[in-house]
């Protein structure tokens, strides 16, 4: 070979010079992968309807990137499938009769507003599917809370309540093994909790999310109803004990435990801050359920926790690190 | 409990332990699986022809460089000193061959300075000169010289001189040596193939170690992917009788073989930032360095040549190669076969601590343990990302760091916060830029943020 093959041709770059082959693509690839098994019993529920509109959401949330960049004329980052998920989620948290238009104006909402504005991905402070629900619930009320009914739930009517509405209003709640395999009203991709567990697990062995936030937030969810049900004594024919199985299944505490509430950007790194995070997710949750107006209150929790996120990590950094290593630089 | 059966009980102990998962051991610290690529761990070790010049650099320790000792035209014969310095921190530079010196050269060295090379033309002969006598050891002080006067410095690549490290001021609390034969970095199988293909040596230099400096035992700390290399060690401890040595197998996990980190997983003993090891009543020391001691002290010739393992997808025919100091990469290619296509990067060292060199025209020193040359895709590092949080840096960082926190108070340069953070715990094995799923140089930040936190202190 030529005797000067190296010269002038090598790399000089800091070490190490091998990385993992896991990227933030393949991260959120694997996050699209664990929806799948929701995606398929929320289409056997509710019809072929469910397929478009989580297409539309995802067409539409990637679009949105897209145009942004474009129009402000920056790098484009779409093929790190974070606006897939983005839409997947978005669309999860509809019903699955939802107009069209109004889900893109969700995804605009998500995308746009709380994910570009704010610098892009790893700079949003609130989760961007979320944020496209509350808006979405806010401006289309009636349309948000309007659930198509699901096969096999054997209801006679075009619209179902959804179990916490049903709670609210007093009424005979569906049994728990029709909260497992998803023979309720809500949004699409909430209803059937054995799927949504399935792929949260899958992430958990993938190593994608921490067991940490799903399971201190549905503990935390489960404790409280406990608690509650128990001094006031159950509710209608049901114990303590069913009914707070039956709190951590209503409504969608487990996709948003899974699935929303893990989301890297806005839940904090360090395990303490994650036990912290997660606690108030089911505790702020179980309160606007049980104490406020709204049947439901996942994603006003997960809010509300995104928002202390960066609160919740400064202070146990600081704390764990004086207890690690000492206090300050003087010590040393 | 006798020391052999002691040995054997861990043996089976971790048999028992590899089964189940081994990092859930309370005892282990954070770490990674970066892969092993041990592509030569088979090689034996062959060695190479006497090269037609050698360029020896004076400058292989961590210290000032040596000063020359010989000029143009000189004649020099293997082992003859020629570079030494009267400094504290320092250790002497010998030829590696025989031959007559053609020239004294400045040039840029591997890691960006610059470097006084002694350029020695070979006469083939490798003539080893009188001055190569077997030391006469009889009491701690002579033992520390003799360290010295070997020439011998760290050979796992800190390059630390060993007499330095023998010689701590609290010698009466220092109870353990730990020999390093962990070899955690990715590629490299040189201290394996000592460990094989040298084990007396390995037992009798660690044997001695402990024996002038007093300690109570010495512990070799071998990993997991390396039973061969622990049992061929176990055989020769029982061989030679030896009550106070032992092997301690370690997951085969990175970055087990840093210091700190081995420090802790053998002894449990906590070795932060600014200690020394000493401060924690243990000296550890790399396998190749003490195998090379065990030489030493039978036939007096100082530290001349090592085993380097070449490999990398550039490679033609990856191998270990007992290669004398000075001999030039290029040369050292060469002998494996050549470029087997263009290399991209070529690593003097792991490729997740080593340092990629500008050149093929640099010389192999005392702390180089392999060179890599990588093709185009193996150098590939894709660009880098937005940040997302996801918090696996600090999963993969043995002491618990929060590297992505430590990124952004550097590019803020934040002082205050790099030490809130403690940045100076960091030993930039580069597990947070290995994992990082957005392909940021994190560990190379904290290099940077180090430097600045140094600079802010002097002010």
């Amino acid at each position: 070979m030529d005797k000067n093959i190296t010269a002038g041709n090598l790399t000089v770059s800091s070490a190490p010079h091998i990385v993992t082959s896991l990227d933030t693509a393949k991260t959120m690839q694997l996050v699209l992968i664990a929806l799948i098994p929701a995606l398929c019993a929320s289409t056997y529920f509710f019809g072929p309807r469910v397929l478009l509109l989580t297409a539309v959401c995802i067409v539409g949330c990637v679009l949105c990137e897209w145009a942004y960049e474009k129009i402000m004329k920056k790098p484009v980052t779409i093929q790190d499938f974070s606006a897939c998920v983005t839409g997947a989620l978005l669309a999860f948290n509809l019903p699955a009769n939802f107009p069209i238009w109004m889900a893109l104006i969700g995804c605009v909402a998500s995308i746009v507003v709380v994910k570009m504005m704010y610098g892009g991905l790893g700079r949003n402070f609130a989760n961007p599917a979320i944020v496209g629900r509350i808006v979405l619930l806010l401006s289309f009320t009636s349309q948000m809370t309007s659930w198509p009914v699901a096969r096999g739930m054997g209801v006679d009517a075009k619209t179902a309540a959804t179990p916490l509405n049903l709670m609210s209003d007093g009424g005979q709640i569906p049994p728990l093994k029709n909260m497992f395999l998803g023979m309720r009203g809500g949004a699409m991709g909430e209803v059937c909790a054995i799927a949504l567990i399935i792929g949260g697990l899958f992430l958990i062995w993938k190593k994608i999310i921490s067991p940490i936030i799903p399971a201190s937030m549905l503990g935390t969810m489960f404790v409280i109803s406990l608690i509650y049900y128990a001094v006031k004594g159950g509710y209608q024919d049901y114990n303590a004990l069913y009914m707070a199985v039956y709190q951590v299944l209503a409504g969608g505490a487990v996709l948003g435990a899974f699935f929303c509430a893990t989301d890297y950007v806005t839940s904090p790194i360090m395990p303490t801050a994650r036990l912290i995070y997660g606690c108030g997710i089911g505790a702020v949750t179980m309160i606007i359920r049980l104490m406020c107006s709204y049947p439901e209150g996942v994603s006003f929790a997960i809010l509300f926790m995104n928002i202390m996120t960066p609160l919740i990590e400064k202070t146990v950094t600081k704390r764990y690190y004086q207890s690690l290593y000492g206090g300050g630089k003087n010590e040393k | 409990m006798h020391a052999c059966s002691y040995m054997r009980n861990n043996h089976q102990l971790f048999q028992e332990r590899k089964v189940s998962e081994m990092s859930s051991y309370a005892k282990h610290l954070h770490s990674i699986d970066a892969g092993h690529y041990k592509n030569t761990a088979a090689c034996e070790t062959e060695i190479m022809p006497i090269p037609a010049v050698v360029k020896i650099p004076l400058s292989q320790h961590i210290g000032k460089p040596c000063q020359p000792l010989v000029q143009k035209g000189d004649t020099v014969k293997v082992g003859q000193k020629i570079g030494d310095i009267d400094a504290f921190i320092s250790a002497p530079i010998h030829s590696s061959v025989s031959g007559t010196v053609t020239g004294i050269e400045r040039i840029r060295s591997a890691n960006g300075g610059y470097d006084t090379r002694v350029v020695i033309e070979t006469d083939g002969k490798q003539e080893i000169s009188e001055t190569c006598v077997k030391p006469e050891v009889t009491d701690f002080k002579a033992f520390v010289q003799a360290v010295r006067d070997s020439g011998l410095v760290g050979m796992g690549g800190a390059s630390f001189p060993t007499s330095v490290k023998f010689n701590p001021k609290n010698i009466d609390e220092v109870d353990t040596l730990i020999v390093n034969g962990a070899e955690c970095e990715p590629f490299i199988t040189s201290d394996h193939r000592t460990m094989l293909e040298a084990t007396e040596d390995v037992i009798d230099g660690a044997a001695t170690v402990v024996k002038w400096m007093g300690m109570k035992e010495g512990v070799i700390g071998v990993e997991a992917n390396k039973m061969d290399a622990i049992d061929a060690l176990n055989k020769m401890i029982e061989k030679k009788g030896i009550k106070n040595l032992r092997t301690f197998v370690l997951p085969a996990k990175y970055p087990k073989g840093a210091e700190r980190v081995l420090i802790y997983e053998v002894t449990g003993r906590r070795c932060d930032a600014g200690k020394l090891p000493a401060d924690v009543g243990v000296v550890v020391s790399n396998v190749s360095s003490i195998a090379f001691l065990g030489q030493y002290f039978k036939d007096g010739i100082p530290l001349i040549k090592r085993r380097v393992t070449v490999d990398g997808d550039a490679i033609t025919n990856p191998k270990n190669v007992m290669t004398l100091f000075g001999t030039s990469v290029k040369d050292l290619v060469a002998f494996c076969g050549g470029y087997k296509k263009a290399p991209k990067k070529i690593i003097m060292g792991g490729p997740m601590m080593g340092r990629a060199t500008f050149s093929d025209e640099v010389s192999v020193i005392k702390n180089n343990n392999a060179i890599l040359c990588f093709d185009e895709d193996q150098a590939f590092i894709p660009n880098e990302t937005a940040c997302i949080n996801c918090g696996r840096c600090h999963q993969a960082c043995p002491f618990n760091l929060l590297p992505t926190g430590l990124a952004d108070a550097y590019l803020h340069k934040d002082v205050d916060r790099l030490n809130e953070l403690h940045v100076m715990e960091c030993m930039g094995c580069g597990s947070c830029s290995f994992v990082c799923p957005a392909h940021r140089p994190l560990s190379f930040m904290h290099t940077l943020a180090k430097g600045l936190v140094k600079e802010a202190g002097k002010k």
